[in-house]
């Protein structure tokens, strides 16, 4: 066991991969010798070459082309998108090529790519870096999309991301790669994508949240503890497909939800899980589930964050609102 | 422009001609008149609706033909959506590309050792992907190529200039074809670009670009040939622009092309026909008649007959095939919807 922050755990989980498979390959703007613009990809290049772990030209599209035909010819592509935000430049290449390539071909060909990439507020970036695009790729049949929150299930996610056959979508927050360490294992482990973490129990009511927000979240269900309310938090880890199983089981026992993200209330996935919820468990429910989100405007300018971002106090309030609902 | 045979079936370029057997010259001229049948007869099916999506492509039989002829097997083919030929010679069977025309998911199942792709709808995404393939086999240490198709509009994408600059910047092996077919539905090349010819825009990613008769089975093949040989030899890749021209509408979809060409226009690109001028260059060498001719012609209506029929036969597409062809492993929300459709199914 080692302590680790996200960002070693997800270098060390590539390390893991480019170890185990020959046919894996690491590439993007700045990931070679530069060991990327957050070091995430630190050292690779120097122990596997050049050849496996390898710098790009700055053409997003081209890049997920290039990573959808070497996947055509037996390799295992790791491709980085610096930000998220840059995703525009080549959702074709994801939602509209590699999502639908095992089922365009009848399956007879398939794209074993891991798109990895860093996103999410609170360091103050400039425009288009920590949008929450996750709802888009959420939205396209043929992906699976990963948000990990802690540096265990990020290791353990991103070595499953690159064994399944199918495109990933691994979002990296940024405000998480290196604020606080964890015990991960330096062996090999996965953890099973599409699976839920119940990262605190409670009776009282569920909380429903993904990526910094599982954070935000536990850090209120610690100040609603004091007035008495034991909130149960559960980190999806896996926003597609959601682990509905998971949420229901604890909505039957609190009879209470809410569902928090980042992203702005008309993106993201919250609007899925509480459709689902109620699809499932309306029954179960003492009061409406409500949703913490951003507000429907543009990623704001950097000095507004602060104001924009959902934070505890919402979620203590949204929590409330349902408690006396 | 590189030119081997003029319109009268000349050789005007006695260097350049390709060393092909006399055999594999007529092999060429089957494979063109055979599709030009075939392209007739999906006119026609279509029209029956017995057709879906349609592209014709009398007029590119050169272009298409005889740039795949130069191709290895083990050569990719990242075709665009008019490039079905090129596939279907690289080894689709044809009642496939008849399923892919009329939307059958059992028309993308490629068989096992046939290396081409799906027709690409996206216009030019298939160049990006082809910076990929080409470098796969080179680092997989494979003598082999890929090799993809636009059109004279694909070249104005982004896709189109980024595939090239990566398989340029990583010495990859790929050919890139412009059909330049002079019009992208009603849109004629001129207002595309002011660029004079499409094949100097290799200079953009540091390229060879190479402008070709794309009338002519013979400059086709040989400058395919020249790429190919390059690319495996660690020289990178071609831009090739085809000079060519499409007699029918842009596709089956209600495209009228009188609204936007003349037919002084159409008699000009005719005397041009791939097929005259190569008849002529054979029948001078007496290795093409009428017979042969007529003989090719009954084998290709035939086979489509047999291929229509073929495909006919197919079993219908149901929901829970298309839920099982998604993910290697189904996520828990699509195992409910196949059970779901399933019991619909058995209804």
């Amino acid at each position: 066991m080692a302590q680790m922050t996200m960002i070693q755990a997800i270098t060390d989980a590539m390390r893991t991969e480019l170890k185990n498979d020959e046919n894996v390959l690491v590439f993007g703007e700045d990931v070679g010798q530069n060991g990327g613009v957050f070091r995430a990809t630190e050292g690779l290049q120097d122990e596997f070459g050049e050849e496996r772990v390898f710098d790009t030209p700055l053409a997003e599209s081209g890049i997920s082309g290039l990573a959808i035909g070497l996947g055509l010819t037996g390799f295992r592509p790791v491709m980085e998108i610096q930000f998220f935000g840059f995703l525009f430049e080549t959702m074709d290449g994801v939602a509209g090529q590699m999502a639908r390539m095992r089922y365009r071909s009848g399956g007879h060909y398939h794209s074993p790519i891991t798109i990895r990439s860093p996103f999410g507020g609170g360091v103050k970036t400039p425009e288009l870096h920590a949008d929450n695009l996750e709802g888009l790729m959420a939205q396209s049949p043929g992906l699976k999309v990963v948000i990990p929150s802690t540096p265990y299930d990020a290791k353990g996610l991103l070595i499953a991301a690159i064994r399944d056959n199918d495109p990933v979508v691994f979002l990296e927050h940024m405000k998480l790669y290196r604020s606080f360490r964890e015990e991960v294992p330096e062996e090999e482990y996965t953890v099973e994508i599409g699976k839920a973490d119940v990262k605190r129990e409670g009776k009282d009511i569920t909380i429903v949240t993904y990526g910094a927000m599982v954070h935000t979240s536990l850090k209120a269900a610690d100040e609603l503890a004091e007035e008495g309310i034991e909130a149960e938090v559960i980190d999806l880890r896996t926003v597609s497909p959601v682990d509905m199983k998971t949420v229901v089981e604890s909505v039957k026992k609190t009879n209470r939800a809410i569902v928090v993200q980042e992203a702005q209330r008309q993106a993201g996935i919250a609007a899925n899980v509480a459709a689902d919820i109620s699809e499932q468990a309306i029954l179960h429910l003492e009061a409406p589930v409500l949703r913490v989100t951003a507000p429907d405007t543009v990623y704001p300018f950097a000095a507004a964050e602060d104001v924009w971002l959902p934070g505890t106090k919402d979620i203590i309030g949204k929590t409330k609102a349902v408690m006396h609902f | 422009m590189f030119q081997v045979l003029n319109e009268k079936g000349e050789v005007v370029n006695e260097d350049a001609l390709p060393d092909l057997t006399d055999d594999e010259l007529k092999e060429l001229m089957e494979r063109m008149v055979y599709t030009r049948i075939w392209d007739q007869r999906a006119i026609s099916l279509n029209r029956q609706g017995r057709l879906g999506f349609y592209a014709p492509v009398a007029g590119q039989e050169a272009s298409m033909l005889g740039s795949q002829f130069a191709l290895d097997k083990e050569d990719w083919i990242l075709p665009g959506y008019r490039d079905v030929p090129q596939i279907v010679w690289h080894g689709l069977p044809l009642y496939q590309a008849f399923l892919y025309s009329r939307g059958h998911f059992h028309g993308g199942q490629i068989p096992e050792d046939v290396k081409v792709l799906m027709p690409q709808i996206i216009i030019g995404a298939q160049i990006v992907q082809t910076a990929g393939v080409a470098l796969g086999l080179k680092r997989k240490g494979k003598e082999n190529v890929a090799i993809t198709y636009t059109g004279d509009g694909g070249a104005s994408q982004g896709d189109f200039y980024e595939g090239m600059n990566f398989a340029g910047a990583y010495n990859a092996p790929a050919i890139f074809v412009v059909q330049n077919n002079q019009f992208a539905i009603s849109v004629p090349v001129e207002q595309q670009s002011a660029a004079k010819t499409i094949a100097q825009k290799a200079v953009a990613a540091g390229i060879r670009g190479v402008r070709v008769d794309g009338m002519d089975v013979l400059a086709v093949y040989a400058a395919t040939k020249e790429a190919r040989e390059n690319a495996v030899n660690g020289h990178g890749p071609t831009l090739l622009e085809n000079d060519c021209y499409r007699y029918g509408p842009h596709t089956m979809a209600g495209d009228d092309p009188t609204r936007y060409r003349t037919s002084d226009l159409d008699d000009e690109w005719e005397k041009k026909d791939p097929l005259v001028r190569f008849r002529k260059y054979l029948e001078n060498k007496n290795l093409w008649s009428e017979d042969k001719e007529n003989e090719v012609v009954e084998k290709a209506k035939e086979d489509v007959k047999a291929a229509i029929k073929k495909a006919d036969d197919t079993p219908k597409q149901k929901v829970s095939d298309l839920i099982g062809i998604m993910y290697e492993t189904l996520p828990v929300t699509l195992k409910e919807q196949l059970e779901e459709y399933r019991e619909k199914e058995s209804e």
